[in-house]
Order: structure tokens, then sequence, then C-alpha cells
């Protein structure tokens, strides 16, 4: 196959990918577009083995790999439960990542087979894209695994401070940055490999400062680095596909980081510099722990739900970590079947990664144009009867809007409160991840429920029969 | 005077970045999870890189350290590849639009 043939299949792949983001505008279109994804990647992969030509029993060692991997990653994906999607993909992330600096590694060791020249005299545009490319690979794949292990909660969701902790990553980064200079120079391997250790470093103390309520923004950040790391090998290697590909998912990882920053209104570089969303941080509580509490249980929060005419849900985080979807879905057709609106509310940075409650009510059957997104929803709060919050906290605090001293001071927040009443499950009167007393518990109009949330909404659903 | 072939693909690049900054804003965000995994397994094309080296060279070695690297690429991509589709497959034929017949 000649090069320029190859090159418009990849090219060919490379708009197949394209088109399969442009798919997911809307749900109809997505599962097409999924199936282009495919295509575009059967094409490269297809293509790839047909230019080498080289039919030998490497080629069976290679179908072999590809259908163990292939296997594995059918088999995870069969698996997981959809709560843990936000851990499942930090993984898939670590590993384009770990992939992105193998094959680095090897168009280092083997360049002549890449057309960059001989081992020890590669080109030097070559030489600062593959090192660039590995190094990006390298800090993904440590990163996303410590964002793992604290989504899988292996790991404290705390964040993780030393003392110079920025000035020890801004000296390691610039570090990686002089060696790739002097691997320009000099050509030495041992430079290259001492980039890579370097970037697993930096990759782990990079993500360890950052606390568990700001996993959204970094999981976005490693997956446009992941695309980034991707862009830099497809330079390297002189391939479109690869490049369309890496850009493609570089910016779009970078667009997700943006909305899920503008969801809690902070800079990027607050998130990165990290030290917030851990546990164990408490603000100005004092006084407020006495204030008076109104809590209900199964019955009262059924009795008010049937006397409404419309209710909105607010799911987040806990409604996950519980697996209180279904349960939830049953409640409301109850309701529903008493000629009652219900309607979903999902707050940009609701759960763990950006869509992660969208998936999980899709999961249990809630149909897509009953969730809404928090410009879509936020004017109806004041015309509802009932809020019912189920798992989250933060993004319904008042104390956004009303008081400049806190953590969460301008950060959008679904407006629960304008609600005639407001039903709040919950465990008990911890603070949120932001580590904030809500005002919201203690409002004339709320009813805590405190109870575990599939357990709560079971027991609604049986009291609302 | 002539146009070097890395301004071309540095061209592409560039090019491919508008184009995602725009088709990504157009995907609505109930669909953002299922974006993070089909990114993730389109960006595993890096397997044909990966091929490259385990396949390219001499074919009487085929266990080479660089083969070898490759090999081990050819399984984390294949791992993200299946999953990655597939797992978004799995995510997309759960949304579905209300009933009519209600």
């Amino acid at each position: 196959m000649s090069a320029n043939l190859l090159a418009i299949f990849y090219l060919i792949s490379g708009i197949l990918f394209i088109l399969a983001l442009r798919g997911l505008s809307s749900p109809e279109t997505s599962r097409q577009g999924n199936l282009f994804g495919v295509i575009g990647m059967v094409i490269a992969i297809g293509v790839t083995i047909l230019s080498i030509g080289n039919f030998s029993t490497g080629l069976l060692y290679l179908l072999i790999f590809l259908l163990i991997g292939g296997s594995l990653g059918a088999f995870i994906a069969f698996k997981i439960p959809m709560t843990a999607m936000p851990e499942l993909v930090a993984g898939f992330h670590s590993l384009v990542g770990l992939a992105a600096v193998l094959v680095a590694i090897s168009a280092f060791l083997n360049p002549e087979v890449f057309n960059l020249g001989v081992l020890g005299n590669i080109k030097i545009a070559s030489l600062i894209e593959m090192s660039l490319g590995a190094s990006i690979g390298a800090i993904t794949f440590t990163g996303s695994i410590i964002a793992f292990l604290k989504l899988r909660g292996i790991m404290s969701g705390n964040p993780i401070i030393f003392i110079a902790q920025h000035y020890v990553n801004l000296f390691l980064g610039l570090s990686v940055a002089a060696l790739i200079f002097y691997l320009c120079k000099t050509q030495l391997d041992s430079l290259f490999w001492l980039i890579i250790a370097l970037s697993f470093l930096l990759g782990i103390l990079l993500i360890i400062p950052i606390g568990g309520a700001d996993m959204p923004v970094v999981i976005s950040m490693l997956n446009s680095y992941s695309g980034w790391a991707a862009a830099g090998i497809g330079f390297t290697l002189e391939n479109t596909a690869l490049i369309i590909t890496g850009a493609l998912v570089g910016s779009s990882g970078a667009i997700l980081s943006y909305i899920m920053c503008k969801g809690m209104n902070r800079s990027f570089f607050s998130v990165i510099l990290g030290g917030f969303g851990g546990t164990d941080q408490k603000s100005s509580v004092k006084s407020k722990e006495q204030k008076p509490v109104k809590s209900g249980n199964a019955d009262d929060a059924a009795f008010l739900m049937k006397n409404a005419s419309s209710v909105i849900i607010v799911p987040g985080y806990g409604m996950a970590v519980a697996q209180a979807q279904h349960a939830l879905k049953e409640m409301v057709d109850t309701l529903k079947k008493n000629d009652i609106k219900v309607s979903y509310a999902i707050h940009p940075v609701a759960g763990r990664m950006p869509g992660h409650m969208n998936v999980l009510l899709a999961e249990a059957n809630v149909p897509y144009d009953e969730v809404f997104e928090l410009e879509e929803i936020n004017n109806d709060f004041a015309k509802a009867d009932v809020a019912f919050v189920i798992g989250a906290n933060d993004v319904t605090n008042p104390v956004a809007k009303t008081d400049p001293q806190s953590p969460i001071y301008g950060m959008p927040i679904l407006d629960v409160e304008k609600c005639k009443s407001v039903l709040f499950v919950k465990r008990s009167l911890s603070p949120g991840y932001a580590g904030i007393d809500n005002d919201l518990f203690y409002k004339e109009n709320t009813l805590m429920l405190f109870s575990d949330a599939k357990k709560m909404t079971e027991d609604i659903s049986k009291a609302l029969n | 005077m002539e146009i070097d072939p890395f301004i071309f693909r540095l061209s592409i690049f560039i090019l491919s970045i508008f184009v995602g900054y725009y088709v990504v804003w157009s995907v609505t965000p109930s669909l953002h999870t299922p974006l993070m995994s089909v990114t993730n397994a389109i960006s595993s094309v890096i397997i044909v890189g990966a091929i490259i080296a385990s396949l390219a060279g001499d074919s009487k070695d085929i266990f080479n350290t660089a083969n070898i690297f490759g090999y081990l690429a050819i399984i984390l991509a294949a791992v993200n590849i299946f999953g990655g589709f597939l797992v978004t497959q799995r995510m997309l034929a759960m949304y579905k639009k209300k009933k009519k017949d209600k």
C-alpha cells in the first residue's frame, strides 16, 4: 500500500472519530456515532497491518495479544456497575497513558522502523515529539492511577499536602523540559529514561493534593492529557488519525474541565493547586450546631408528596453510593400514578464525573427528557411543591449566594430553597465535601429524612401505596 | 521553497483542535459520561504505533526489546478499545425517551 493511500485511510478514520463525537449531540444519534468510532478504529488497525505487509509469526502474536486485551476489556465493560464509571474511566485513561509511554519507548529504541533516523541519531523534531508524548503519557498514567485509587476509595479522598509542594512540582516540570533539551543535544538514552521517571513522579504529585470533591475536574483533565499524549505520539509517527484524535480528545477534556470548574465557580488553577474538598476541613460552624432541625420519617414524606402537584428530584453522589437509583425510579412511578408531575434536576458537578447522574438515571430507565440541567430547571423550583434532595448537599446550599466568606460563594446552585417544602434525605447532619454546613437543613420548610438513601426511598414507596 | 511536512501536520493538529472545540460544545451535558468513555476509546488508536513497533523490523527476531514494548502497548490499547466502545454502547443503550402511550 502506498504511503499516500495509507494517509488517506488514516484521514478517513480521523473523520469517523469526529463523527463519533458529533453523534453525542443527542441520545438518538449517539449510538450511530459510536458505530462510526468503531469503524474508524477498524480501518486504522486494518490498514496499518496491511501496510506493513509482514504476515509472519509476528502477526499471529499481534492478534493473540489483541484478543487477550480485547476480551479483558470486553469483560470489564460488561461487568462494571454504572456507579463505578468514574473509576473505570480513570483506569482506562491510565492505560492510554502507559500505552503512549510504551510506544514512545519502542520508537526510541528502534527508530529505523518508524523512519525517525537511527538509534543515537534520531531527528531532533522526532525526539522532541516522542519525549513530550512519553512525558505527558507518563503523567497521565500515574495521575490516573492516583485518581482511580481515590475514586475507588482505596486511597483516602483527603488532599495530601506537604511543604513547598508546588515548588517541587514546578521544579520537576522544569527539569523535564531541561532534560528534553539536553536529550536533543546529546541523544543519551539515560536522559530519556530519566524524563519518563520524573514524569511518573510528577503525575503522582500533581493529583495527590486534589480532594475528592474536585474529582470531576481531575478526571476531565486527565482525559485531556491522554489526548495530548496521543497527539505527541501522532506527530512522532507522522500519523494523521492519531494527530486528529489527540487534538479532539485533548480539547474535549479541556472543555469538560472548564465546564466542571464553572459549575463550582473555581478557577482551574485553584483546583490544580489542590488542598480543597477534604472531609476533615471545618469552617465557621461553631454556634450553628445547636440550631433546631425538623426531621421526619417515610410516612411524613409520603404524605407531603401525595398532596403535591409537582415534585423535583435532586440527585447527588450519595444516590450513587447508596445505589438508590432503581428505588428512586419506583418511587417516582408511584407518584406519577397519582398524577404528580415529576422532573429531575442535575447540577453540573453532581457525582464524581461529568454526566454521572444522567447515566445512573438512564440505567434506572428514567427517560432522558424528564432530566434537566441547572439552567433549564432552576426557575421551576419556585413553582414546585416538593423538592426531594437525595444524596446531594453542597450544590443546594444557599450559602453560595448569601455568604461571601463561604468557600463555595459564587457557585451556581439549584434553588431548592424556593420550593414550598424540601425533603432532604441524608444519613446525618454532617457537612458535605466542601466541609461547610448547609443552611437548608435549618430552614422552616425543610424536613430532614435521616436514613440511607435507598432504604428511605423504598420506605416512601411503601407508604405511598 | 518547500514546506516542511511538519507544518502540514501542525495545520491538521490545530484545525482538529478547533473542530474538537465546536463539536464538543454541541454535546448534550447528559451525555458527558459517554463522551469521556468514547474519547478514551478513540485515543487508543495509539495502537497503530504499537502495531508498527511490534510488526516492522526484523521478522526473524520477533521478541527483541522494541517489539516487546509494542506487544505490551497492544494489550493495553486493546483493553481500552474494546472496553471503551462496549461500555459506551452499554451506556447509550440505556438512554430512552418517554413512552408516548401514557
